[in-house]
């Protein structure tokens, strides 16, 4: 058993009793932090398994953002009062259980039951990257060949915006998400948040300018741009924009109009939506992951603000 | 009648660009809508819903006159690497189904959701989220690829969540949360059932699909996943725990989005994985499996509707009610072989799915101007509605009389197609269901009607002027329904040839009055509610001939509305929920 294995095995068993405490655990603190751990050892998983795309991702999503939506939900919670419901009867409990276990056992089943090796179209996604002269073939199956998906996925993300906004009240229609933080002008997160977003910025633009050829890519960028622009705003340096901005809108846009004008210019003037002239492919699509990368931070940066609450004019 | 020729599916056909329009031209109203901001949203909704009915109505022209499914492949990428757009029959049925009653709500919804007369807020959500609805359900109709089909999904959650929660008090907030929750859960599901899928087959092309697929175990504990997740988000019985508050707490407009189209899109998905990835796989059993929940829930949501105070509640549970009906295709498509075909029982929910869009949508519409200018929809406050908002009452009773089945309504020739079908397949069971159905349909129209029709003893004071265009757009919806048994499907659905005359005739007669004079005794015994014609002596005299079986009936009632409310906790949902998948696989399993 060479040391590698030893580390999965430990790795894997670490990340099983890791969920099962974030689920058991009673505090919703503790609980957010167990998910935050989980999902960077999560990360470290797909990093064995060579997908550093996904590994990336869940880090920037499951360990980063989403656990940074969990603090907050957690704080705020912490000061309501929580009417805790009957516990489930033993019955239920039990039946719960054991459903929980076969549907399990069943998914385990089917999964070790899989092909070795599995049929997988990764050949053929490397055969065909002369088509965009990008050699991520993560980037060409988003961009090219599974272009649609990744184009409605964007439309996705803007519809959870509005779903985040509809939520104000009505007189804070159009106004600052979020409350307004405070912090010591001269206390650690301030400091942070001077010392950090440079670096930050620059490690975004190079995850997702390396995305073209190697891991990486607008999403991941995005989601450390996003994060930079957070602990910004957290550190009562600068305040969410007004929602009703006209440039705010148009950022939030710019990555699935984009998309959709250069689909359209490949139904016009090319082979079909969203085909991409070779000889062109790539400034194109690149043009359209800097779009992207400037929506993705601004959403996700905006979902996790919150809902409107603050009018436009104090 | 199509066939599902599978030999042009690898190329675009002429007029393929079509479908990508009709996802496409919704979502640039959604991005333009959003950039412009407040006061040009409604502007760019009502630019956008004529374009988008007349692309729909384009591809229904354009799909007899070609040979097979419209075909179009994304980026000139042929599956399995890239991924195809395709509309066949069923597809150009939804299409239509999805642009009639869109552009009816929207004519409808126009005079509230105008920037100028409400805060800018939810009018902002309200035409944004319908175009993406749009987008999504025709992402869903069209989409010949599982994973793609999995994003409209999404689209279609996010955009129908927020619907919900519209006007921000605090119990449609509960709503929503519950409807996001269980509909993620849904989501997994599906999802996970893909991911196996594609490490089983290396594609997630439906076509491709058709010709791979085998009885192997893993495929079927993923369509077993998959299925549960979409009856989740279809609410189907028993896992309708977030239909009834979602629906019935949503704006009027709303409402009739969600309860008429929504939910059908999952169902659509539904249908593609049973009748076209995996056509002779899924079992006897299982098919039966899944009727006999539709059976369940439309026993629970007629007898539940029944004992509903607030009309739109009640509504709300007929819904529940009419997506059970939907189900009771699935064995009786199912022939002697093991295969499902593309025939008569098909082509019966198809229709049921259609005409219950337009009409269910027509009911909440209507009802939503009763509540406005009653100020309440109490179901016994309703006394002299007739007269005041006639156009109202007569939508809501035409919706009603088309949900029922009387000719030539869509609903009855989909009875008609479903119950030969059945006779044909030798399973009389679900004949009786199919019957009982429609007299529970016209039980609770019967009950609504019973009382708006009633005199009242005071002047009924309005809230405000109705107006004839807004009420207008929701009888020709219903209208749309009733009369959708005359339109030739042939050219998109397997009808037989012999059927689907309605000339007015005895029988014709007979379908009406059969469901009605049943409905009627069934809403009797079943509404706990005083009887809305008063005491007369002939109805005393009744009273104590069926007095004790009346009681009978209402104990089983309250037991019926005892178990519903259980099967609303979340513990009971979560446990039918992982029930359901196992039951599926296991029957799946047992079926190879």
């Amino acid at each position: 058993m060479s040391i590698t294995t030893i580390f999965e095995i430990l790795l894997a068993a670490v990340v099983l009793g890791l969920g099962i405490w974030t689920i058991a655990v009673r505090e919703t603190f503790s609980a957010t932090v167990g998910f935050v751990t989980y999902g960077l050892l999560v990360a470290l998983i797909w990093v064995r398994l060579e997908a550093v795309d996904v590994a990336l991702t869940e880090a920037a999503i499951g360990g980063g953002l989403g656990g940074v939506l969990l603090l907050g939900a957690a704080a705020r919670l912490r000061n309501a009062d929580l009417v805790a419901g009957e516990a489930p009867g033993k019955l239920l409990r039990v039946s719960a259980a054991v459903l929980s276990g076969l549907t399990a056992a069943a998914l385990a089943g089917a999964i070790l039951l899989l092909p070795d090796p599995a049929p997988t179209l990764a050949p053929a996604a490397l055969a065909n990257s002369w088509a965009t002269s990008l050699t991520n073939p993560v980037t060409n199956v988003l961009m090219a060949f599974r272009a649609m998906d990744t184009m409605l996925e964007k439309v996705v993300l803007l519809l959870a915006i509005i779903g985040v906004w509809s939520l104000a009240p009505d007189i804070a229609w159009g106004g600052h998400p979020g409350p307004r933080h405070q912090a010591d002008p001269r206390g650690i997160l301030a400091f942070l948040a001077r010392l950090l977003p440079p670096v930050g910025i620059v490690v975004g633009i190079h995850i997702f300018w390396t995305g073209a050829n190697h891991p990486g890519g607008a999403f991941q960028g995005g989601a450390i741009l996003a994060s930079m622009w957070l602990l910004v705003i957290m550190a009562g340096l600068i305040d969410t924009p007004p929602v009703s901005r006209r440039w705010l809108r148009f950022i939030l846009i710019a990555g699935p109009s984009l998309f959709l004008v250069v689909g359209l210019g490949g139904l016009w003037f090319g082979t079909a939506f969203l085909s991409y002239p070779p000889s062109m492919a790539k400034p194109l699509i690149l043009g359209i992951e800097v779009a992207m990368i400037l929506t993705i931070a601004a959403t996700l940066g905006l979902l996790l603000a919150g809902a409107p609450e603050r009018n436009a004019k104090p | 009648m199509l066939p599902p020729a599978p030999a042009l599916d690898a190329m675009t056909t002429t007029s393929g660009f079509l479908l990508v329009l009709s996802i496409i031209v919704p979502i640039a109203g959604v991005l333009l809508a959003f950039v412009l901001g407040d006061r040009y949203v409604k502007l760019v909704a009502c630019g956008i819903v004529p374009l988008a009915s007349a692309i729909a109505m384009a591809i229904l022209f354009a799909l007899p006159q070609s040979n097979g499914p419209l075909v179009y492949l994304l980026g000139a990428w042929p599956p399995p690497l890239g991924v195809a757009l395709r509309a066949d029959g069923l597809s150009a049925v939804m299409l239509a189904a999805t642009a009639v009653v869109i552009s009816g709500v929207a004519v409808f919804a126009a005079p509230d959701f105008s920037p100028a007369s409400t805060q800018a807020r939810t009018p902002f959500a309200f035409w944004i989220l319908l175009l993406a609805i749009w987008a999504a359900l025709n992402t869903i109709f069209l989409a010949g690829d599982l994973f793609t089909l999995y994003v409209a999904l999404e689209l279609l959650t996010f955009a129908a969540v927020p619907l919900v929660s519209l006007d921000g008090r605090a119990e449609t907030l509960r709503a929503a949360m519950r409807y996001l929750l269980f509909a993620l859960l849904g989501s997994v599901l599906y999802l996970m059932g893909t991911a196996l899928i594609y490490g089983l087959y290396g594609t997630l092309d439906i076509v491709l699909l058709s010709r791979r697929v085998s009885a192997e175990p893993i495929l079927l504990v993923a369509a077993a996943l998959m299925t549960t997740g979409l009856l989740a988000k279809t609410a189907l019985f028993p896992l309708h725990l977030w239909l009834p508050p979602a629906h019935a707490g949503a704006p009027a407009a709303a409402s009739a989005i969600l309860s008429g189209l929504v939910v059908k899109g999952s169902f659509f998905i539904a249908v593609r994985i049973w009748f076209n990835v995996m056509p002779g796989l899924p079992g006897f059993a299982a098919t039966q499996l899944l009727a006999a929940l539709g059976a369940a829930a439309i026993v629970f949501g007629s007898v539940v509707a029944l004992r509903q105070e607030r009309l739109k509640l009640l509504i709300a549970y007929s819904t529940l009610a009419q997506i059970g009906y939907l189900f009771l295709m699935f064995p009786l498509a199912f022939d002697a072989a093991g295969r499902f075909q593309n025939g008569g029982a098909l082509a019966g929910g198809l229709l049921q799915a259609f005409s219950h869009a337009t009409a269910k949508a027509a009911m909440f519409m209507a009802v939503g101007s009763i509540y406005a200018s009653l100020g309440h929809d109490r179901i016994m406050g309703l006394r002299g509605a007739a007269r005041a908002l006639p156009l109202s009452v007569l939508t809501f009773a035409l919706s009603g009389i088309a949900l029922m089945g009387v000719p030539p309504s869509g609903a009855s020739l989909a009875k008609d197609l479903l119950l030969r079908s059945a006779a044909g397949n030798g399973q009389w069971w679900w004949e009786i269901v199919l019957q009982t159905g429609g007299m529970f349909t016209a039980a609770y129209v019967v009950l609504v009607l019973a009382y708006a029709l009633a005199p009242s003893d005071k002047p009924i004071a309005l809230a405000g002027p109705t107006r004839l265009i807004r009420d207008a757009a929701p009888l020709v919806l219903a209208l749309c329904s009733l009369l959708s048994g005359l339109v030739p499907w042939g050219p998109y659905l397997p009808i037989p040839h012999d059927i689907g005359s309605y000339l007015p005739s005895l029988g014709t007669l007979s379908k009406l009055l059969f469901p009605v004079l049943g409905g009627a005794i069934l809403a009797i015994l079943l509404s706990p509610w005083p009887h809305a014609l008063g005491s007369s002596t002939a109805r005393n005299t009744l009273a104590t001939v069926v007095g004790p079986f009346r009681r009978g009936c209402l104990a089983f009632g309250n037991l019926v509305e005892k178990g519903n409310e259980t099967l609303c906790q979340w513990p009971a949902a979560s446990i039918s929920l992982l029930l359901l998948a196992l039951m599926f696989g296991a029957l799946m399993l047992a079926a190879i």
